[in-house]
């Protein structure tokens, strides 16, 4: 299949390493990966912050760049939530019905990087080796808004290697939200110190999670607090190989 | 000052609420205890069930519908209530609902009244106007009385003294109703209570109630409890006075069978409440000789008119929502400054109380989801919590002019807006980032720092920035 890889704003910038990793999973299953270099930002902070009428041309922007993809897959389920969910939303907004019909043509092709493994191509076991003790965190888009499941941990399970340790309240949110963790940083901040001691009770080294925005809050305090305990997503457990364990 | 803080000017923000809540220990377990108990005993209630989700979506659809026909039921229902020799009084607002009770009052010639759980009435302010009439109301609902005797107000819609443990009510009991030598049994506690109300039952003629439902077809109100208070005040005084907002009103009592099914599995984690009573108008020889019903708008059929927001008016005051959420159950409710806190409170206050003043309560979510999970009637909270930030921004940018637009969130979302806008100008802007951000780290890292990094970065590191975009990287390698 021919994959359009949508890696999001905060991963092209701050996470590569992501992107790479899913490129890695898919071109390792058989799959050709395009890379749509117009692509931008999804509007996702600029929707959920309020400023809603400047997240419309985002929104075109994307329907436009991934219109004649096969499936278009993102490592982020917040993005993906933002356009299954609140694009429909935004189309009413801005009072146009081409905008309102193309959003319904692409929306059942955009995927979140596990929901597309496990239920669109039916793999579980992406052929990864991971010797490490790590517990995953569900993260509430990727639960509540794209209800993925148990998909990330049955791709998680097949992998080679792989301690894998249950976090207690794991579909507690970590307290990010986006502009949230600004503008109620304090509320933030006592969300993140339970589910920081959650994750430090799994005598995990690493915490995995679908969302880098996720792992950036929960990674930040990890990093501050000297707790041994490092946050890798997802994608680049699943990317992870014998190989890369000797290198 | 961001946007939010403008509009809500005059009012505390929820953020500026928040600090002093998160920083009461006393307050946090508390609050951790009780919400983590009832969380839990709900789950196990609802779990029994194999038809919730079909119940959820009947409760919807039956709210919808009702909600689409408010007019029409609620002049059914005024006429069945008639019909049943009660009296029906149209409130516009809180002051005429509070000017229509005391008027009731003062034409029997009495100064007191027995009130059982009414959140609608804490809505009105209505224990204050009766009190600036010389009229004494007395709560009968044991978390209420506590609120009462303590002059604080609710924190929780279901269990409004959610904040006070019991050997703060032991010590409060103590003080205000001398009974020394209390113990802080649960037992001992209410046994005070009740000996205390009892005499209050006994010699008051007059009651106010709230209302869970109101049937249209028969003129009948139904209240659900757990105590037996809102058995007594409905049925000993000579007058019954029912304060209810107008989307109390539910068409038949065939609809009633979804929701006494969905509201205690939800509310009090029980599968039936204790006491579910129901009056229709007045009956001979039975109960109180008079009845009067007061409806309620005050902000309602504003609500209405807005098609996203309007689903809040679904809602049956269950709790379940609090109760769940994340920032609720740390910050408690007082810092929503509203009779309706939690996430139904962020949705609600600003429609009925208008966004001007509750502005800020929209962004007090961090969008987790948790709420609409578990809302018995599928309202859609975090749909209708960024609807309504969309609101908030857009009359703040078109009624504010030049200042609206240079207010500094303003111009930075425009910014990234611009920069979004065009792949070029994307990538520019990311490797300003990249390449300018070691500066902007290290000084948004350093202890008081101000802005947006600072208030990050006071208890989590910033991430290592990476030495290429995902986009270079594939330039150079696809």
């Amino acid at each position: 299949m021919r994959v359009a890889l949508f890696i999001t704003c905060f991963n092209d910038t701050l996470f590569p390493q992501t992107g790479r990793a899913v490129v890695q999973v898919l071109e390792r299953l058989g799959h050709q990966v395009d890379f749509p270099f117009e692509q931008t930002c999804c509007g996702q902070m600029h929707f959920n912050t309020g400023y809603q009428r400047e997240a419309i041309p985002l929104a075109r922007r994307f329907v436009r760049v991934f219109a004649d993809a096969e499936a278009v897959v993102a490592p982020s389920a917040s993005c993906v939530a933002m356009v299954r969910h609140f694009y429909p939303m935004l189309a009413r907004l801005s009072g146009d019905e081409r905008l309102a019909a193309d959003i319904e043509a692409l929306r059942p092709r955009v995927f979140e990087l596990s929901e597309f493994l496990v239920r669109r191509l039916g793999v579980e076991d992406v052929g990864a080796y991971y010797p490490h003790r790590v517990t995953y965190h569900p993260t509430c888009h990727s639960l509540r808004m794209l209800e993925v499941g148990d998909a990330p941990l049955r791709l998680l399970r097949q992998v080679r290697g792989i301690d894998l340790v249950e976090l207690e309240s794991a579909e507690e949110c970590c307290g990010f939200g986006g502009t949230f963790a600004v503008k109620n940083a304090d509320t933030s901040l006592a969300m993140l110190a339970d589910k920081l001691r959650r994750v430090i009770d799994t005598g995990a080294e690493v915490c995995t999670a679908g969302d880098n925005s996720c792992l950036m809050q929960i990674g930040g305090a990890l990093s501050r607090e000297r707790a041994g305990v490092r946050t890798v997503h997802l994608a680049e457990i699943l990317a992870s190989t014998e190989e890369d364990a000797r290198r | 000052m961001t946007l939010d803080a403008v509009v809500t000017r005059g009012h505390p923000t929820f953020e500026q609420r928040a600090p002093a809540a998160l920083a009461d220990s006393q307050l946090r377990h508390n609050l951790r205890n009780a919400t983590g108990t009832i969380r839990r005993r709900r789950a196990a209630a609802v779990g029994e069930m194999p038809d919730w989700q079909a119940l959820r979506e009947a409760g919807r659809a039956i709210k919808e519908r009702t909600l689409r026909h408010l007019d029409h039921y609620l002049l059914q229902l005024e006429a069945a209530v008639e019909r049943a020799d009660g009296q029906v009084h149209w409130a516009r607002d809180g002051d005429e609902a509070n000017a229509i009770v005391v008027d009731i009052v003062r034409r029997h010639g009495e100064t007191a009244v027995v009130k059982s759980k009414s959140i609608t009435s804490e809505e009105t302010g209505l224990d204050a106007a009766l009190s600036a009439a010389g009229i004494t109301a007395t709560e009968t609902d044991l978390a209420e009385l506590i609120v009462q005797l303590a002059h604080d107000t609710p924190s929780h819609i279901l269990v409004p003294a959610i904040h006070f443990n019991r050997a703060q009510i032991r010590e409060l009991f103590i003080r205000e109703l001398g009974v020394p030598g209390l113990s802080d049994r649960p037992a001992d506690l209410a046994e005070a209570a009740r000996v205390y109300l009892r005499r209050k039952f006994l010699e008051t003629r007059i009651g106010i109630t709230g209302a869970n439902f109101a049937v249209a077809e028969t003129g009948t109100v139904c209240v659900v409890e757990s105590e037996g208070n809102g058995r007594m005040v409905a049925t000993l005084p000579d007058v019954l006075i029912t304060l209810a907002g107008i989307e109390k009103v539910l068409p038949t009592w065939r609809d009633l069978e979804v929701f006494l099914q969905l509201l205690p599995r939800s509310s009090t984690a029980e599968r039936m409440n204790p006491y579910n009573s129901f009056w229709t108008g007045v009956t001979e020889g039975d109960g109180p000789r008079e009845f009067h019903l007061v409806l309620l708008d005050n902000g309602r059929t504003d609500v209405l008119r807005d098609e996203v927001g309007r689903q809040a008016l679904r809602c049956i005051r269950c709790s379940a929502c609090l109760n769940v959420c994340p920032v609720y159950s740390r910050v408690g409710g007082h810092a929503y400054d509203s009779v309706y806190p939690g996430p139904i409170g962020a949705i609600l206050t600003p429609q009925l109380r208008g966004l001007a003043q509750a502005g800020s309560l929209p962004w007090a979510s961090s969008l987790c989801g948790a709420c609409y999970e578990v809302c018995p009637v599928m309202i859609n909270i975090p749909e209708a919590l960024v609807h309504l930030r969309g609101r908030v921004v857009r009359e703040g940018q078109d009624a504010r002019g030049l200042r609206g637009r240079l207010d500094p969130e303003n111009v930075a979302m425009q910014a990234v807006a611009l920069a979004f806008g065009d792949a070029r100008r994307f990538e520019a802007a990311q490797r300003l980032l990249l390449r300018g951000a070691g500066p902007v780290t290290r000084a948004g890292a350093a202890p008081g720092g101000r802005g947006p990094l600072a208030a990050w970065t006071t208890l989590r590191d910033l991430p290592d920035l990476p030495g290429q975009t995902f986009r270079d990287w594939w330039r150079e390698n696809r």
